[in-house]
């Protein structure tokens, strides 16, 4: 199969948790609280893009199968797919539907007070601020993304900085940890393997770093 | 052709026993915690399985209650498979799926502490000479989620009058059934178990507080915590405690559940108020289940006029 049938397959795939959301909301088949699970699941789909998304170069290098990375934009680009999702549905279902509306809906002081709202929230509340936060670290690397972005920054500074996803992850697994009420289990499943996925570049960047000292005394 | 002979594996090539021992011990662990990691990452029910509870017996002459509200009920399958019952799993799905092994029948209420009338009532002793109220009542949960329920119940004061409390009793603490072969959350150990509530005689004593035995004119379902449970229409629902197996008569104030978990975010009273919030969120509005535009949350939960006086000079910023 070649790798571009494979990427068409990856893409269709995944849609799929988005696919299935529009499909339980429109057939009724999510809980009584509806707007609570599209937060949820958006949220926890947007950690698990970022898992698969970080797990590609380690991936690749354990199997040498280097067509991996060609997935890596389109799944990078899906984890902020699912943050945008979430993140407007934070907007839409908790601060919109929260706020009075002394000029009917569609005015202009309901735009102005939504604004009001949602910054206010970002401010006052620790997990709401994380959140934002992981998801605004995702807007440059969705924005430089294109192979034009590349060749402008260049691969050095480019590389330099998608690290930012490592920021992303530990801050979207903060923010879940931070929201539950008391069973941590789930946020610390999700934390072991972004650990174990950082812990491997660590890993790799000591070897790479022991190998040059090497090969400077070899000379 | 070179043949190594036993000699040329240097004594500091063998691996230390300690060290391959270590190491399958480390695979284990190793394996236990990506098996751990899997079940947290997949446990998350995505494909719902919500099943609403099943109609019960008919409750037979029950009156109406001036104490209702007017508002519109909330449906059935609504108020049986969005339920906050960790002793049948964390998500809000999952008591409408394996409250089915709780055995409502028959039950008993041990009576404990400061009373007359120490020892086991049966559900049966508990209900006799009960006239059977539909109380509809707001519902409003500490996270900001609330509904309007058609309760069934009496006035908890009944009880304890029954029970003759001495001038020593100040609060009453509730314990909910803590048997894991009825209720599968209890394995984790998400909260200390049993699950406790408490509170100050007044409230007790208050006609708005009401043991709970029926919804919708029906026997209690499982997933709402038959059969016997709390309703105290002011409080967050944490206190609303379910499945109660006993009640104990004491002198100072109980150490709730929630407190004990996080006693900076849950306190004894948890009267609904608007204007202390949740450190993590506000309380200031609410989503009604079925509605998209959320409520302003009312103080007391809307019965400020019949509760607020239990309450004058206390800081209820400190007594949250």
């Amino acid at each position: 199969m070649t790798v571009r049938l494979l990427k068409v397959l990856v893409f269709v795939a995944s849609l799929g948790p988005a696919a299935w959301l529009v499909w339980a909301i429109v057939t009724g088949n999510l809980s009584p609280n509806p707007l609570s699970d599209i937060t949820n699941e958006t949220g926890v789909w947007t950690l698990r893009f970022l898992c698969i998304t970080l797990a590609i170069t380690p991936l690749r290098k354990i199997t040498a199968w280097n067509p991996l990375i060609r997935f890596r934009r389109m799944v990078g680009l899906f984890a902020f797919f699912y943050g945008t999702l979430h993140f407007l549905t934070y907007v839409i279902a908790d601060r919109f539907a929260g706020l009075d509306f002394p000029d009917g809906m569609l005015a202009w002081s309901t735009a102005r007070n939504l604004a009001k709202s949602v910054s206010e929230d970002i401010y006052k509340r620790p997990f709401i601020t994380i959140g934002f936060t992981a998801w605004t670290t995702m807007v440059p690397l969705a924005l430089t993304s294109t192979a034009g972005m590349i060749r402008r920054l260049g691969g050095r500074a480019w590389n330099r900085l998608h690290k930012l996803v490592y920021a992303t992850a530990t801050l979207g697994v903060v923010h879940y940890w931070w929201l539950v009420k008391a069973d941590v289990s789930r946020p610390i499943a999700y934390g072991i393997v972004v650990a174990a996925l950082l812990a491997f570049r660590l890993y790799y960047a000591s070897r790479r770093a022991a190998f040059r000292a090497a090969a400077v005394t070899a000379r | 052709m070179l043949i190594k002979r036993a000699s040329d594996i240097r004594s500091s090539e063998i691996t230390d026993k300690k060290l391959y021992l270590n190491r399958r011990e480390f695979i284990r662990a190793a394996t236990g915690t990506a098996a751990a990691v899997a079940a947290g990452i997949g446990g998350e029910a995505w494909l719902q399985a919500a099943t609403p509870a099943p109609h019960g017996r008919k409750l037979e002459n029950i009156t109406k209650s001036t104490l209702s509200t007017q508002e519109k009920p909330n449906k059935w399958e609504e108020i049986t498979t969005y339920n906050n019952y960790y002793e049948f799993g964390i998500d809000k799905d999952s008591p409408s799926m394996l409250a089915r092994s709780l055995k409502p029948q028959p039950w008993t209420v041990m009576v404990d502490g400061e009373c007359a009338k120490k020892g086991t009532m049966n559900l049966e002793d508990v209900l006799k000479g009960e006239t059977l109220e539909e109380r509809i009542y707001r519902h409003r949960c500490v996270e900001a989620w609330s509904m309007v329920i058609p309760w069934v119940g009496f006035p908890l004061a009944n009880f304890v009058k029954k029970c003759e409390p001495t001038s020593k009793a100040k609060y009453i603490e509730f314990q909910t059934l803590n048997d894991a072969k009825q209720m599968p959350g209890l394995r984790s150990s998400v909260l200390r178990w049993p699950y406790v509530e408490g509170l100050r005689m007044d409230e007790a004593m208050h006609p708005l507080t009401i043991l709970v035995v029926g919804l919708y004119d029906e026997v209690l379902p499982n997933q709402d915590g038959a059969p016997l449970r709390l309703a105290v229409p002011w409080k967050y629902g944490f206190k609303h405690i379910k499945s109660i197996v006993k009640v104990k008569f004491v002198e100072k104030p109980p150490l709730n559940t929630w407190q004990d978990q996080a006693s900076n975010e849950y306190g004894f009273y948890a009267n609904v108020n608007p204007t202390v919030d949740h450190p993590r969120w506000s309380q200031a509005t609410e989503r009604r289940i079925g509605e998209f535009l959320r409520r302003k949350t009312l103080m007391f939960n809307g019965y400020g006029d019949q509760v607020a006086s239990l309450y004058s000079g206390m800081d209820l910023r400190k007594n949250y």
